[in-house]
């Protein structure tokens, strides 16, 4: 029993929230940098440096907003509802932080992908919206995370809060390999993935290198959004506790 | 782990597989449903309901275009590689609609088999290259275009 305890004690020791909020202000200032270094690089290749294409000329650099956005809104909830996943079984709090935090984050990220789209769309195909499976499935991500934020409302106690929406975090995971093979699997107005894991991607070298600097950059903010919601929800829910009242004092007193 | 843990995470596999199976299975049983539009395959073999509002989609057949000098009027053909489709449409095509591109055309397939379009949408491909590139590659990138994607 000694030892069972010991073996997941540093699994405890990361759902401090104390210890979340000193590592990540250790950490935040870098992943700053890095995400604003990231972006800025990759916006300013993308959009002024690569060539444009040669059908859709200009408008096809809405990819480097539109891939990356949606890349991480899919990614995010697997994030969402793996963290919900360990709340649940271990009743960390952190993790169920960590869950909340994700879904604002998630919802925006997802709102860019389709907002990008539709702006695409006009122009490209004809119209800013069809009800094809790729599109729809992303619609009904947008619902999930709108109702994970929805579901933290609807509870007066945080707990039974946390555990409602991350159930519905898990009953949704099915949702994204549904979006990711949906362009596949049927006959949608979405174009089939331009970034393959298995095969060489069908872009141009020229494009695709702003476009992968894009997607790191997004990785790292994902990871700084994610960071700073959690801190301040662990303001709020700890803001009785001692550690968060003696830094209030030390900012005050400042 | 804990007893009371490891319920716990039967609990959540549970869960996942559970919902999982549910909503896989509908969005199975839904299959041909999903699907945005018919190819012109589809329409020749009548799985296309006839006299109603139909989505048929396809490559429009290089020289198979024809506009009308007086009006809007435009007439081309859609082909899977198997089967072709003549559609009449009166309106603006989409910038990205051309010869050798794929495109979507909604509406009723009439007692001729033509489709009389109320809207058509360019369907783009997953292919971006620069226009030097493009033009390099010439007619092998037309060709290879044209008979890429699975309609």
């Amino acid at each position: 029993m000694v030892t069972e305890v010991k073996k997941w004690q540093w699994f405890y020791r990361l759902g401090s929230p104390r210890w979340f909020y000193e590592i990540t202000g250790r950490w935040l200032p870098w992943l700053l940098c890095a995400a604003s270094l990231l972006l800025a690089s990759g916006l300013f290749w993308g959009l002024l440096v690569a060539p444009p294409d040669a059908r859709q000329g200009n408008s096809f650099r809405i990819i480097y907003l539109h891939v990356p956005a949606a890349i991480l809104a899919l990614v995010g909830y697997y994030i969402m509802a793996l963290a919900g996943a360990v709340g649940l079984i271990w009743r960390i709090k952190m993790s169920f932080m960590v869950m909340k935090s994700a879904a604002p984050i998630g919802a925006a990220l997802t709102f860019i992908a389709l907002f990008t789209g539709a702006v695409w769309g006009k122009p490209s195909w004809g119209t800013y919206w069809v009800w094809d499976a790729r599109i729809t499935s992303m619609l009904i991500l947008l619902f999930l995370y709108l109702g994970v934020l929805a579901l933290q409302r609807a509870f007066s106690s945080a707990e039974m809060a946390y555990r409602a929406s991350a159930i519905l975090a898990l009953v949704g995971t099915i949702n994204i390999p549904i979006i990711y093979k949906s362009v596949d699997w049927w006959h949608t107005l979405h174009q089939p993935a331009t970034l393959k894991l298995t095969s060489a991607s069908s872009i141009h070298i020229d494009m695709l290198q702003p476009l992968i600097v894009m997607i790191c950059g997004f990785y790292v903010f994902y990871v700084v959004a994610l960071c700073l919601f959690t801190r301040a929800e662990i303001i709020r829910r700890e803001a009785t506790s001692a550690w968060v009242r003696a830094l209030v004092s030390n900012e005050s007193s400042r | 782990m804990h007893a009371i843990r490891k319920q716990r995470l039967q609990w959540v596999i549970f869960t996942l597989v559970a919902s999982s199976t549910a909503i896989g299975l509908v969005v199975y049983t839904l299959g041909q449903n999903i699907n945005y539009f018919y190819t012109p395959s589809q329409i020749a073999r009548g799985e296309a309901p006839l006299g109603v509002p139909v989505r048929a989609g396809g490559m429009v057949v290089r020289g198979s275009l024809v506009r009308d000098s007086e009006s809007l009027d435009v007439a081309f053909d859609v082909s899977d590689g198997v089967a072709q489709l003549r559609v009449e449409y009166s309106g603006i095509l989409p910038d990205l609609f051309g010869e050798g591109q794929a495109a979507i055309v909604a509406g009723v397939v009439d007692a001729d088999a033509i489709l009389q379009a109320t809207e058509v949408l360019a369907k783009h491909d997953e292919n971006y290259m620069p226009p030097e590139v493009a033009d390099a590659m010439g007619e092998a990138y037309r060709q290879s275009i044209g008979s890429g994607g699975d309609y």
